[in-house]
């Protein structure tokens, strides 16, 4: 059994004293801190979602049918990006960039239905100064958007220097800490789904 | 060549088949349309409790089994749960001076 923990460990890249990935305990470790930023803009919003001097009040706005299956999307592609990992830990090249675009579609496709709902907002009267419920929500949703479009760029990269086989360091730990990434904008869209959309103010 | 196969399977071992990830995510996607059904149906008081509830379930669902905490090394979690413990702590200590949970 320890001979099996030894030789997996050993198969990522550089390493720390306790013999763990360098790689992987940054990402976790700044995994940690980006909880710190989130809880700070999702307090914030908790704080000021009530307080509507002027513009639109959120249950005057929100489109929950449509957030809801926005929401299912982006939870689809934590399945497509975990089956990315697998099938790079299986060092099957062309189903891992498979997965990476289909989940990169997928994050795309969260993206636009962002942007469609922001506009929608602005139309109605909900601009970023209007209120501080507007300034807290878009700028909560507005980080959550740009860590997803961050990750796009990261999977679309992944997927190019596969494809030019230019990764250095092991492939399929590359995939892994982009995947821990992915599934931490999904979690973050998880907590934000119930306490922004689901509860009212 | 042999080798590196070889240490990939043992990886592989350490979290899920394909279809246990699928089966993950066909759970998740049904908590999800249950958490959506309570803008539709009437809960009454189980409405706040239920939603978190299952906000946590998918949170430590997709922490457990897709980010495989479950199955790596216990560092990691410690990582990841130290930061959000604190951020917690924090939020939850920030609230309360702003009155936020009297209401």
């Amino acid at each position: 059994m320890a001979d099996v923990a030894v030789h997996h460990e050993t198969d990522h890249g550089h390493h720390s004293s306790t013999g763990l990935s360098n790689n992987k305990l940054a990402m976790w470790l700044f995994l940690g801190s980006e909880c710190l930023l989130f809880g700070g803009l999702i307090s914030t919003y908790m704080l000021y979602r009530g307080r509507v001097s002027n513009g639109p009040h959120p249950s005057a706005i929100y489109d929950i049918p449509f957030t809801s299956v926005s929401s299912f999307v982006l939870l689809m592609s934590s399945l497509t990006m975990v089956l990315a990992v697998t099938s790079a830990q299986r060092g099957d090249d062309k189903k891992t960039s498979l997965w990476l675009i289909v989940t990169a579609l997928l994050g795309a496709t969260f993206i636009g239905g962002q942007v469609y709902e922001f506009t929608t907002f602005y139309r109605e009267g909900l601009g970023f100064t209007t209120s501080l419920f507007g300034s807290s929500f878009y700028a909560l949703t507005g980080f959550h958007g740009v860590h997803v479009s961050v990750g796009v760029i990261f999977l679309l990269s992944t997927m190019g220097i596969i494809k030019k086989n230019r990764i250095t360091g092991t492939k399929a730990e590359v995939v892994e800490l982009i995947g821990l990434y992915w599934h931490f904008v999904d979690i973050v869209w998880i907590v934000i789904f119930t306490l922004v959309y689901l509860i009212p103010a | 060549m042999s080798a590196a196969t070889e240490s990939h399977t043992d990886s592989h071992d350490h979290g899920l088949s394909d279809a246990g990830y699928i089966k993950i995510a066909l759970i998740l996607a049904a908590i999800t349309a249950l958490e959506v059904s309570t803008y539709y149906v009437d809960f009454g008081p189980l409405f706040l409790p239920s939603l978190l509830i299952m906000m946590v379930v998918k949170f430590v669902m997709v922490v457990s089994y897709f980010m495989h905490l479950k199955f790596d090394n216990k560092i990691f979690s410690f990582l990841f749960y130290v930061g959000l413990a604190l951020a917690l702590f924090c939020y939850i200590v920030a609230l309360a001076t702003f009155k936020f949970f009297i209401a």
